[in-house]
């Protein structure tokens, strides 16, 4: 029963996934996308037909790119300062999750409004890369901060002795070994930035983000586009988590080999 | 980094002390009334979340704790695949999730159009614009946030402890109720917080699947400061909010420990 079960689970999980696939082939006419009225391609041969919805998509994109950028470096450079000066730095950066977990993102959203507003900053898509990276930042030094364990600070320390210098010790030797933790960090920023939905809304004025679109869209119907859009950014998460994991797959195995030898 | 963190939330608390309105400008005026006023008006809808993000948090404690009890358990060498299977719809962004949730629940849409069409339902039946739905949205929005550290927990369980009480007699209920549930409390516990704090601050579903009366907080807080324009007040509505969780989750540490919720 439990094995059943289990798969009902992940069926009710991808329910709305497979109603989102399905209705972008759909031939709707009207302006809702809610009844069934047949096949059609055209929306996925014209994905990009609706110019606000366009645009609102590369908003996005920017935005999350510059905002994950941001936060990886920052966020990693809190992972490895909290390292080498572990019980502070651990103290710290639980008080930063639980913060960032109590004040909740609607909190959040009104604060940082609250405070570009104090400070006369105008809002638009510099607010925008503001906010995500402040609400990002604790999931990259917490995903970096989960490579570290276990990374010994003699490594840098001789490499030092060796007469490297600070930059070319952290190019050579940190960056090398906490590489995979700091891109999954990336990824994961960057789907958060791409995504948020409340937070941005708060604060980002006239700009439009892709589900400050869509959700506005929803008064007036949602066109198959965002259908379209949404499946391909779907089918864009898959490969990378597939691949993503295979190449650990790959990894584990090559490790399991050498270490046999 | 605190900083970071500590300047929104003290000029929240400042702008909630203000008075004014928006054309005239507002002015730091040590004003409590809009925390009497906001707490008169809208304490319905403080409730509402308690109670629909409440419900959600115990939907998905029940649904995710036996299929992650099954992928930890007896999932075998596919455990990391339906791990994967579980996570992969959370890559749709979420406007677009809930939307779809919507599709699916209309009055006549892909799920009852067809059963009210073969009499199995009656004709009136809905769910969208209940509590219902809106609690379904929830517990489907912040899945995830439940499943992960549930799993976490029992897949640490060391297998040993297990077969040393099936060696002692117990039956599969009595290991499941004497060693695996009381170790996979930690996981349970960070779930609990991890899916009851945004659900509780959730919007979004509310306003796509819920309908009038149904009026969570966060949704307060978003008119008044956008539509409204009455920042004071919002503040207000927003510091208490957050005081009320801070309040619930110093409770819930003191009662579990931090390691405890950090370490799911």
């Amino acid at each position: 029963m439990l094995p059943a079960y289990a798969h009902l689970v992940i069926l009710w999980l991808f329910a709305p996934i497979i109603v989102m696939i399905v209705f972008g082939f759909n031939n709707t006419h009207g302006r809702l996308n809610i009844v069934w009225s047949g096949f059609t391609l055209k929306w996925f041969e014209n994905p990009f037909g609706v110019t606000a919805l366009t645009s609102a998509v590369t908003t996005s994109l920017v935005t999350a790119t510059i905002g994950a950028l941001i936060s990886t470096v920052l966020g990693t450079m809190i992972a490895l300062a909290a390292h080498r000066y572990s019980f502070r730095g651990k103290a710290l950066l639980d008080a930063i999750m639980v913060m960032n977990i109590a004040a909740s993102e609607v909190v959040m959203g009104a604060a940082l409004l609250t405070l570009f507003v104090a400070g006369n900053v105008p809002l638009g898509p510099v607010t925008i890369v503001l906010a995500q990276v402040m609400f990002s930042i604790p999931f990259v030094a917490i995903t970096v901060r989960s490579r570290l364990v276990g990374f010994e600070n003699s490594l840098e320390e001789s490499a030092q002795d060796l007469g490297a210098s600070p930059w070319a010790t952290f190019m050579l030797v940190t960056l090398p070994i906490i590489f995979p933790g700091v891109l999954a960090a990336a990824l994961l920023a960057f789907a958060l930035c791409l995504d948020d939905y409340v937070i941005t809304s708060f604060v980002a004025g006239n700009t439009q983000t892709f589900p400050l679109w869509v959700y506005g869209a929803t008064r007036l119907g949602v066109p198959p586009q965002v259908n379209v859009i949404g499946s391909l950014i779907f089918l864009a998460g898959v490969i990378i988590a597939i691949s993503f994991a295979s190449i650990q797959g790959w990894r584990n195995r090559r490790l399991a080999r050498e270490s046999a030898l | 980094m605190l900083l970071f963190f500590l300047l929104p939330i003290a000029t929240l608390a400042i702008t909630s002390l203000e008075s004014g309105d928006f054309i005239s400008g507002f002015d730091f005026t040590w004003n409590f009334g809009n925390y009497s006023r906001g707490f008169n008006l809208y304490s319905e809808q403080y409730l509402h979340a308690v109670e629909y993000g409440g419900s959600a948090t115990i939907v998905a404690l029940l649904v995710a704790y036996p299929a992650a009890y099954w992928i930890a358990f007896h999932a075998g060498p596919r455990k990391s695949s339906y791990l994967l299977a579980v996570l992969l719809p959370f890559f749709v962004s979420f406007v677009i999730r809930t939307l779809a949730w919507e599709t699916i629940l209309s009055d006549n849409g892909v799920l009852f159009g067809p059963l009210k069409s073969l009499n199995l339902l009656p004709n009136d039946f809905r769910v969208l614009a209940t509590p219902v739905a809106v609690t379904g949205g929830l517990a489907y929005t912040f899945f995830p946030f439940m499943l992960l550290p549930v799993y976490a927990s029992l897949e640490k369980i060391d297998r040993g402890l297990v077969e040393a009480a099936q060696d002692l007699f117990a039956s599969k209920f009595e290991v499941f109720r004497r060693v695996i549930f009381p170790l996979s409390v930690p996981g349970v516990f960070a779930g609990v917080l991890l899916t009851g704090i945004p659900a509780v601050a959730d919007y979004v579903n509310q306003d796509l699947l819920g309908g009038v009366g149904t009026t969570m907080v966060g949704r307060v807080i978003e008119t008044q400061f956008e539509v409204n324009i009455n920042y004071p007040l919002a503040a207000a509505l927003a510091f208490v909010f957050m005081l009320g969780l801070l309040a619930t989750l110093i409770i819930y540490q003191r009662i579990f420990g931090t390691e405890q919720i950090m370490g799911g």
